[in-house]
């Protein structure tokens, strides 16, 4: 342990900053009738997504008894869904996620994240919320839109959707220094949007990204896009080239939800990565009927970060994970 | 050498690439909210001293190289190899011009530097932040003129050349920045 490490990494004026938005942020909620809630951070279940792994923590009934592994939850997604199933209408959660192995100078394993849902809200809805929410912390006044597809052919110029794999991997390999033989091509897509078009977008303000390829669907619900190809109803919010949100036309459909979970379980398996409970109950919930809604959810310490204009995240954490 | 996967990747982790050990300067964690992570590493090529970006999926590795840094004194230069002595164990090194490079110019009988070994050979030098060295070679001292600017040539003991004061004058002992190669002060 250093000497210095019992001191926050954030001075206790962006700390000030920092609850100042987030009294912004429910304050911005409760206008609009969105009802705030909690959900568990601790559960039987664990996220799919082979990408994100869960961090786990064990449950004893009493100290030296058997014990159970539970998961600290990415995101509150599945239980959120399973509240508005129930009828909670429009809801918000302003709360802690984890995510293992996400250090980093815009990562830290423990993060604040603000997850809402909207009924009967679509993609382009949300977006004009998102757009509400985010120009008023930062001071912006509006937020420019481009589609998946076109910021590729505006930056690389490349189709994404129809592009040859060939073509993704040369154009990755024209500008990069990439060891990567994976005949997956969403890898390489997001090895050109994280490597090239981002740092692009760096100079860009605050843009929306929307259609995303429908194969990097997520939870989001596919529909035609511009010339019938399938795309996902999807978008991220990139500002200054940093990701700040993710939001989906929320996919409703109990089998397709189902059928997402197995395919993510089995691509797990096939990457040698851990095989961990599948969220059930959320297929029941489905089921049962979601709303037709939109959801998204919105990295606050990053938030914080652009209003304070800093690039590191321990500055805007009282102590991050080296310290806590 | 061990194995290490990107997401152990750390500053100043030293692999091999190619055939060459290679330092990495920064590390970043490149993770989108969905979809692959990948590790981008700003790295040196420890032979060549390039420097450049390489990317790694996150469950891709590199093998380790065996470089290690050790504190040596500097003992003599025999117009080949420079000579360098593990003052614990006395253990000699001896270093040719490429591993030198530049450093040579700073090189004081008797000082610390750090020499970077690979496989137990001496692939690089790193004189200290600061050096004391005598100047052997310059012209008159101007007297009086201490605060005022402009400077001249001065050559010290090790050959190297480096601007100075005006007044400076031959036997001083001056301290120099080996990072600059900038005069500091009379020492």
């Amino acid at each position: 342990m250093k000497a210095q490490d019992w001191r926050p990494s954030a001075s206790i004026e962006n700390l000030r900053r920092r609850a100042q938005i987030l009294a912004a942020i429910r304050d911005f909620f409760a206008a609009r009738n969105v009802l705030e809630v909690e959900t568990p951070t601790l559960s039987h279940r664990a996220v799919s997504d082979p990408f994100i792994d869960s961090i786990e923590a064990v449950y004893a009934p009493f100290p030296g008894g058997p014990v159970q592994p539970l998961y600290l939850q990415s995101s509150p997604e599945y239980a959120m869904k399973r509240l508005l199933a129930a009828g909670s209408g429009a809801i918000y959660q302003l709360g802690r996620a984890y995510r293992n192995g996400e250090s980093g100078g815009r990562h830290n394993p423990e993060f604040t994240m603000l997850e809402w849902y909207r009924p009967d809200f679509d993609d382009a809805a949300l977006m004009d919320e998102v757009e509400a929410l985010v120009c008023g912390v930062l001071g912006l006044s509006s937020i420019r839109r481009v589609t998946y597809r076109a910021l590729f052919q505006e930056q690389l110029g490349l189709d994404p959707l129809k592009a040859p794999l060939s073509q993704l991997k040369a154009c990755a390999r024209a500008s990069l220094d990439v060891a990567m033989e994976d005949e997956d091509r969403d890898s390489w897509l997001n090895l050109l949007m994280s490597h090239l078009i981002e740092p692009a977008l760096a100079g860009q303000g605050a843009v929306f990204v929307h259609e995303f390829p429908a194969s990097q669907a997520a939870l989001a619900r596919l529909r035609p896009g511009e010339d019938g190809t399938p795309v996902a109803a999807r978008f991220e919010l990139f500002i200054q080239g940093m990701e700040l949100a993710n939001g989906y036309h929320e996919l409703t459909d109990a089998a397709e939800q189902a059928h997402r979970l197995e395919a993510d379980q089995s691509s797990r398996a096939s990457l040698g990565l851990p095989q961990r409970p599948l969220e059930d109950r959320l297929v029941s919930a489905l089921q049962q009927g979601l709303p037709d809604c939109a959801g998204v959810a919105l990295g606050v310490d990053r938030l914080v970060m652009l209003a304070l204009q800093t690039t590191s995240i321990s500055d805007v954490i009282a102590f991050p994970f080296d310290r806590a | 050498m061990a194995n290490y996967s990107a997401n152990q990747f750390k500053n100043g982790l030293k692999i091999m690439l190619d055939g060459d050990p290679c330092t990495m300067t920064d590390v970043e964690f490149v993770k989108p909210g969905k979809g692959q992570a990948f590790t981008r590493v700003k790295m040196r090529n420890l032979i060549s001293g390039r420097t450049w970006e390489k990317t790694f999926k996150s469950n891709e590795s590199a093998e380790g190289a065996d470089v290690m840094d050790r504190d040596m004194e500097y003992l003599y230069c025999d117009g080949e190899w420079w000579h360098f002595m593990e003052p614990a164990t006395f253990e000699q090194f001896a270093a040719d011009k490429s591993a030198v490079g530049d450093a040579h110019q700073w090189l004081k009988e008797q000082d610390r530097s750090m020499i970077t070994l690979w496989n137990g050979n001496p692939i690089a030098v790193t004189p200290p932040n600061f050096v004391e060295l005598t100047v052997t070679e310059t012209d008159p001292g101007v007297k009086g003129d201490t605060a005022q600017g402009g400077s001249k040539p001065a050559t010290l003991s090790t050959g190297a050349v480096v601007r100075v004061p005006l007044f400076i004058e031959e036997g001083d002992v001056l301290k120099i920045d080996t990072r600059t190669g900038g005069y500091v002060s009379r020492a």
